[in-house]
């Protein structure tokens, strides 16, 4: 198994947002600004790789059955970890993620990992699995919090950049944004998708990734 | 807090999904047909209320007391698997009609993040224990609302002409944002 194909896969072939369209909740909620998306982002990777190291290097000792549970249990773990990592350093930051830190546990994508790949695969794999996939979610949430931020409030992390006289669409930064600003760009990335598709560049396939959460 | 207030202000002005962003995942999975996402929301309302009902006696009366506050997370998400496991047993012994109309539902709700969420909230807002489950209630009747009017829209979307690349997920989420703004309106409500 080639590192980087795992990588490739968890960063575009299977974007857990824009190909997957799983663990939304948190993406839509955080995303009012760039700074935020990446936020969020950073701490999905943190709690991806982690519980990907983890359970590979337990997946012999975790007896089958009650699999689903340790996973759990490990996953909660790392996100405790960031919760309080996050509010010792980065107050503010905490404050705007506000609940959807806790509920990263929650996030299926994290479990999916942990089931589909992690708890097959050799340490080092999953960590990559863990990097790609995490990066994948953040590619997503800083996407849509530099369009958000940008129509919604005229700012880029916070810096402004079209001076006084320009009225931002406040409706980008409400909930209504979030959900028709993913719908475009999963409309945008689906024509992408169809085209190089259609066109013969098919990525290589990798049965042993297809997904079956739920 | 006015309960009444409280009640009227989760179903509609801050509804779950289009104001908080909480179980979007069932809101597009299982929002196809009317009666599937009915029984969703029945399943949900059972369960939230019940989670949240056990979490916050969990919270207060052990966690609190012991000074393991930051053990929230993973003791809540552990409850909820628990009671979700223990719900779908209970309801096989004794109303099994329920338990086949709520069938493949049931262990769909531990990854609904509505569950956990409610209950955070709950605590983060310093409910009491009716106020908890007037939350809760409404929270899940708000999401059984959204459930509901996306399956009705969603079923009419085989007679439409939408382009290829908007089918499916997209038009979904471009849907839920128009009726999102529909519930911005009930915002000068209380």
């Amino acid at each position: 198994m080639k590192l980087s194909k795992v990588f490739y896969n968890g960063l575009i072939r299977e974007n857990t947002i824009f190909v997957q369209a799983i663990g939304l909740c948190g993406l839509l909620a955080v995303t009012t600004s760039a700074i935020n998306g990446l936020a969020m982002g950073i701490a999905v990777i943190a709690v991806t790789v982690g519980s990907n190291f983890v359970i590979s290097l337990l997946r012999k000792v975790i007896p089958d059955k009650i699999r689903i549970p340790a996973f759990i249990v490990v996953i909660a773990t790392f996100v405790t970890v960031v919760q309080m990592f996050m509010k010792a350093y980065t107050p503010d930051l905490d404050r705007a993620l506000g609940i959807f830190i806790p509920l990263i546990v929650v996030n299926c994508m994290i479990l999916g990992r942990a089931e589909a790949f992690a708890s097959k695969y050799g340490i080092l794999p999953s960590i990559v699995d863990g990097l790609g996939m995490g990066l994948g979610y953040t590619l997503a949430t800083t996407t849509l919090g530099i369009i958000r931020e940008v129509i919604g409030a005229g700012s880029l992390f916070g810096i402004q950049l079209f001076g006084p006289n320009f009225e931002p669409a406040l409706i980008f930064i409400m909930p209504p944004g979030a959900f028709i600003i993913l719908g475009i760009l999963m409309g945008f990335f689906n024509y992408f998708r169809r085209k190089k598709e259609s066109e013969g560049i098919k990525g290589a396939t990798l049965d042993e990734f297809i997904y079956n959460i739920d | 807090m006015n309960l009444f207030t409280i009640l009227i202000s989760t179903i509609f002005i801050n509804n779950y999904v289009f104001a908080q962003f909480l179980g979007i995942c069932p809101f597009l999975g299982v929002s196809n047909k009317t009666e599937t996402a009915a029984g969703m929301g029945v399943a949900v309302t059972f369960v939230v209320t019940l989670a949240s009902v056990i979490t916050y006696v969990i919270h207060h009366y052990i966690l609190a007391k012991l000074g393991l506050e930051y053990l929230q997370t993973i003791v809540f998400i552990l409850v909820i698997a628990a009671l979700v496991q223990l719900v779908e047993m209970f309801l096989k012994k004794s109303s099994p009609g329920l338990y086949r109309a709520l069938g493949v539902y049931l262990p769909l709700i531990t990854t609904n993040c509505i569950v956990l969420g409610v209950a955070i909230l709950n605590i983060d807002m310093n409910y009491n224990i009716i106020e908890t489950i007037v939350n809760a209630l409404g929270a899940s009747i708000g999401f059984a609302i959204a459930l509901l009017l996306m399956a009705g829209v969603r079923e009419n979307f085989e007679l439409a002409d939408i382009p290829k690349p908007l089918q499916g997920f997209p038009i979904s989420l471009i849907t839920a944002g128009l009726m999102s703004i529909a519930f911005l309106g009930f915002s000068g409500l209380v």
